[in-house]
């Protein structure tokens, strides 16, 4: 990838390559929460969809929780190494 | 002592002159060439106890005449006493390193170069 | 309970809250922010999404369509939990550009234009005013249930709660001079609102499931029981509801506001990330149960917008409704103040201050204080914003759903999306494009959604609906382009949003943007790398002192000189007033922005600054990162080539010095060599005559006369090179003259004769008798040199020396040849050489200089000296001075 071409080096130490995963992570929950969202409408009953959807929301709420506390180190710190938008053009 | 042969290789005819004229009074046999090419079969025809060897001879320098000579049979261990006029540290460097057995800068003294002979032959 | 209590416990409620809000006030105000600036503080503010509408009309939403409502908090949730992804740039972005709403944001984002502000503006003002409504329409409805005469006049209780949330506002929100600071009263306020709305509908949750229906296991089996039991999930509505609820909790002005206008650590996102789902979760859990016990228990017709209320109120639970209907009345007025709050910063920055600013005759450098001129068009603009809900909620006759309304509000405002994620991930986002989407989706949105809100026929005729505009079937509000059949909002979200993001893309892909665009571009994408914005400020010919006047009146007079102060140190400048440099513009600008919007600061500066220049380097900022690694490799191509070019050189040199060095040490080696050998047999044999060795008279004799001849030869050895060193450095001084060839070979003929004579001269005088101007002695010298060359190398047995004149086109030559072997074809290269002598050089008797001082010569003379082959024997031509050779 296109970040590799300046100062950075090919590859990272594996602290630093864990807290990019870590961010990966982080911008997959969205969207496993979306497609699991979406599956709701397979219930036929309100009741079941409600529990279904609540324990979905609940699994989002602890699996973010969790990245999130180790994310936060991250954040204020302007050096992301990790360009999150490829270059254009 | 009288049966001890130098061979002077030297194109300078003044200084053959000078030369032969200390070497002979003290009873050296003193044979001259001057010619650079032709000076190793010199050495090995007449096959003198000492060869004093002039650095710049007409037509080849007086370094490869005693690497030649350092790589002959027979003559190859003849003593040589090497005469130059270029007196640098890096002339006398090379000649060691070729196997001069002693190294004279021009202009030398009589007494000198008669010690440093007697020396070499003795 | 007396409707009276009620007015007067809300009353009470509204002073604790004051109470709060002048409290966190007075905190910030005396630097004590500490726990005000926390992350739950944040979380909780977020909750403003939570409005009036979902405390009451999520459990009526839940009655109509079963689990359906908790689309509404599902986006937020995802947006939240995917704060990695996007709300983390957004805050980052909207710190280090002072971003002071979300038109601000749109404004900034693509070249501080005030066009795309006011477009965003007015969405916003549109999309608010029926949210507005709702809320007027929810404290309304509240009220009225505990009216104790029913039938009361509704219109005019929203009216008085519509002024009563006014002046709250106005108190709340711009108590506050300085209109950049954080708003820690409000936020205090609302967090306090959230914890209260959410102990509200907890506390009538668990009261609806442990007392009225007995516990978890039989509440399901209510809800199994319920008319909701068998509401299924529509697909279509609910993916388009998750969609749009997530886009609108992004760009609803409030949640823009406290999300990131208000944010002040980053890391209090990390928090929310969990915790405002979390909250939200909890505000959802029990409106299911409650929905389906209030249709069970409550009399059939009773508006299920109310159960919240009305479920206490029938089992006679008098404190818990009241709690209840404090939830809501706190859920309404935190929404209402905060969106209001926001819209009206929009108004004021992106409407009022323009055209104020344009108004006035001096432009911004004209003295006196801004701020009130802020001040009083937020405040303006507050009363306007509520006057203009409360006119909607007369005009909808507050008939709609409460679901509807919400809905209709977040589509609108769902319209900036497109060109909101566009322009912080895509460069090539253009203002044109942004207008675009901005106008297609408004229009779409107005025709389609909008005006059908107030009723099938109240704007709207019905013809239209049936028919389209002018018998345009197309056009049909609800089946645009003959699309029948879709659910009213999917058919709105779609079209609006669809045609929105393609008008975006498409003018973006068209259009060029403006270098201050591409600046800010470039800023806004690339937030993480460079977190300076790009510099706007090149040059300009600002004084110091109209930008301190200007920046008193928006900032205040003493954070304004501090400011400047501050500057002027950092710049080791003694006085207040900094100079005027493009990074003070720059920060002073963003600081400004901060209180009036980055459109507003910028054209005030522009004012004042005479315009504003992108410069070439900013530019090359803004290329993109391949141009940049593209222009860095070349950079670096070109830096490698030059080091080669420099290495080449330095080699180039150091081989002609190290030339120069061994030619040196070859001369030297040389000289010492030719000054060495005559010494040597002068000393040895002035040794020999000093020991008065007994010899022959003619040995000593004959010694004596080499001692002397080798003394002379060293003589002529230094007076050789002592010549050819002054010929050499130009230092020689010519004695020209007029003189005749044959004269002055005549003079070096008689100079080289030798007493034996066996050298053989012919000469041809008839062509000799030319004259010339030219120093006669030099030129005789090399005459002389060359003969006596003659003398020494010439290895025939009666040599001979043939002296020919002629001319070689302008010049004239003479030919020196012998009749002896010549020279070898390797010698003749070096001939001229210093101390290139034949074999022989003891019979040169010199020192092998005399080719090369004769070579001097003639260069001096103007002439040239040549070794001529393939003669009869050893041939040297020297062509004589042009200029000066005449024929006699």
């Amino acid at each position: 990838m296109a970040g590799a071409t300046r100062k950075q080096p090919m590859f990272l130490e594996r602290e630093s390559y864990r807290r990019r995963r870590l961010g990966d992570a982080a911008r997959l929950v969205p969207f496993t929460g979306l497609v699991l969202l979406l599956l709701s409408g397979l219930w036929t009953t309100t009741a079941g969809a409600m529990i279904y959807i609540f324990v979905v929301w609940a699994i989002l709420i602890v699996v973010i929780g969790v990245l999130s506390v180790r994310l936060m180190p991250l954040t204020e710190d302007s050096d992301e190494a990790e360009p999150s938008v490829p270059p254009e053009r | 002592m009288t049966d001890k042969r130098v061979l002077l290789i030297e194109d300078e005819p003044n200084i053959i002159e000078a030369i032969r004229f200390i070497l002979s009074r003290d009873g050296w046999r003193v044979d001259t060439h001057s010619d650079g090419k032709t000076a190793l079969d010199a050495i090995r025809t007449r096959e003198p106890d000492l060869v004093i060897l002039d650095v710049m001879l007409p037509n080849k320098s007086g370094y490869d005449i005693l690497n030649e000579l350092r790589e002959t049979q027979d003559v190859g261990n003849t003593p040589v006493l090497m005469l130059t006029a270029r007196g640098q540290k890096k002339d006398r460097e090379l000649a060691e390193r070729l196997g001069a057995s002693r190294f004279m800068t021009k202009p030398f003294s009589n007494g000198e170069i008669l010690s440093t002979v007697r020396e070499l032959v003795g | 309970m007396s409707f009276n209590l009620l007015v007067t416990i809300c009353l009470l409620y509204v002073v604790v809250l004051f109470a709060f809000a002048f409290w966190a006030d007075k905190r910030a105000a005396a630097g004590r922010v500490g726990w005000l600036n926390s992350p739950l503080i944040y979380t909780l503010s977020l909750s403003i999404y939570c409005t009036a509408w979902t405390f009451y009309g999520a459990v009526g939403y839940a009655a109509r369509s079963g689990m359906e409502f908790v689309t509404i908090y599902l986006g937020p949730t995802l947006v939240m939990v995917g704060w990695w992804v996007l709300l983390r740039r957004l805050v980052r972005i909207g710190r280090t550009q002072r971003i002071t709403s979300i038109a601000d944001l749109i404004s900034s984002r693509f070249g501080k234009s005030n066009m795309l502000g006011v477009l965003v503006t007015l969405l916003a003002v549109v999309a608010t005013t029926p949210y507005i409504a709702l809320q007027l329409q929810s404290v309304t409805l509240s009220f009225n249930v505990f009216a104790t005469t029913p039938g009361a006049n509704l219109n005019q209780t929203a009216f008085v709660v519509a002024v009563g949330l006014a002046a709250f506002t106005i108190l709340f929100g711009t108590r506050n001079l300085d209109v950049n600071a954080h708003h820690h009263g409000v936020v205090m306020a609302i967090a306090v609102e959230a914890v209260v709305k959410l102990i509200a509908l907890l506390a009538v949750g668990i009261f609806v499931v442990f007392i009225l229906a007995g516990g978890p296991g039989p509440m399901l089996d209510v809800i199994a029981a319920s008319p909701i039991a068998e509401q299924t999930i529509r697909p279509e509505r609910w993916t388009v509801l998750i969609g749009l609820s997530a886009m609108a909790f992004i760009c609803l002005p409030r949640m823009f506001q406290v999300m990131v206008v208000e944010n002040s650590d980053e890391r209090h996102l990390a928090t929310a990330s969990w915790a405002f789902p979390l909250y939200l979760f909890l505000m959802s859990l029990f409106v299911l149960p409650i929905a389906a016990v209030g249709l069970n228990v409550l009399p059939a017709g009773s508006n299920p917008d109310l159960f919240v209320l009305t479920l206490p109120l029938e089992f006679d639970r008098n404190t818990l409704a009241m709690l209840a209907f404090l939830g809501g009345f706190s859920s309404a007025t935190s929404m209402v103040i905060v969106a209001a709050i926001a819209v009206a910063t929009m108004v004021s920055n992106h409407i009022v201050m323009p055209i104020w600013l344009s108004r006035q005759q001096g432009g911004a450098t004209v003295s006196g204080d801004v701020r009130h001129v802020v001040i009083t068009s937020r405040r303006l603009s507050i009363a306007a914003l509520l006057a203009l809900g409360y006119m909607y909620y007369v005009y909808s006759g507050g008939s709609g759903a409460l679901a509807a309304i919400g809905l209709i509000a977040f589509t609108g405002m769902a319209q900036v999306l497109p060109a909101l994620v566009g322009g912080i991930f895509w460069r090539g986002a253009t203002r044109t494009g942004a207008a675009a989407g901005l106008t297609v989706g408004f229009a779409i949105w107005l025709w389609s959604s909008f005006l059908p809100s107030f009723g099938d026929a109240s704007l709207i005729p019905a013809s239209v609906y049936a028919e389209g505009p002018f018998g345009l079937s197309y056009l049909r509000p609800q089946a645009l382009f003959g699309i029948e059949g879709l659910d009213p909002l999917v058919h709105a979200v779609f079209w609006s949003l669809l045609l929105n993001t393609a008008a975006f893309c498409l003018f973006s892909l068209l259009s060029f943007p403006s270098p201050l665009e591409r600046l800010q571009g470039a800023a806004f994408v690339n937030v993480f790398r460079y977190s300076e914005s790009a510099p706007g400020w090149t040059g300009g010919a600002a004084e110091a002192e109209d930008l301190l006047m200007m920046s008193q009146r928006i900032i205040g007079a003493s954070e304004a000189q501090a400011l400047f102060a501050e500057e002027a140190k950092a710049q080791g400048k003694l006085g207040y007033l900094p100079d005027v440099t493009p990074a003070f513009l720059e920060g002073l600008e963003r600081k400004l922005a901060g209180s009036v919007g980055a459109a507003t600061a910028h054209a005030m500066l522009m004012q004042i600054t005479g315009g504003v220049t992108v410069s070439v380097e900013d530019l090359m900022r803004v290329a993109d990162e391949a141009q940049q690694i593209l222009e860095y490799s070349n950079q670096l191509e070109a830096k490698s080539q030059e080091l080669g070019r420099t290495a080449q050189q330095l080699q180039e040199a150091n081989e002609k010095l190290v030339a120069l060095s061994v030619q040196k040490d070859g001369f030297l080696s040389q000289i010492s060599h030719e000054l060495r050998t005559p010494m040597t047999s002068i000393r040895s044999f002035s040794e020999i005559l000093m020991r008065g060795e007994t010899m022959a008279p003619e040995e000593r004799q004959r010694y004596s006369q080499i001692i002397h001849d080798e003394a002379i030869r060293l003589t002529r050895l230094l007076d050789d090179l002592l010549d050819l060193s002054v010929l050499e450095n130009g230092q020689v001084t010519l004695n020209n003259g007029e003189v005749q060839l044959d004269a002055i070979l005549d003079r070096a003929i008689a100079a080289t004769e030798q007493p034996d004579g066996v050298l053989t001269i012919s000469r041809d005088r008839m062509r000799e008798a030319i004259s010339l101007y030219t120093d006669s002695d030099r030129l005789a010298q090399v005459f002389i040199n060359l003969i006596s060359n003659v003398q020494k190398y010439c290895d025939a047995d009666d040599p001979e020396l043939r002296i020919e004149v002629g001319d070689n086109g302008s010049r004239k030559i003479v030919d020196f040849i012998d009749n002896g072997s010549g020279v070898s074809a390797e010698a003749e290269s070096v001939i001229f050489e210093k101390f290139s002598r034949g074999t022989d050089h003891r019979a040169a008797g010199g020192a092998g200089l005399g080719l090369a001082i004769c070579r001097e010569i003639m260069k001096r003379l103007g002439g040239d000296i040549s070794y001529v082959s393939g003669q009869s024997g050893a041939a040297f031509r020297v062509t004589l001075p042009a200029a000066q050779a005449a024929a006699a």
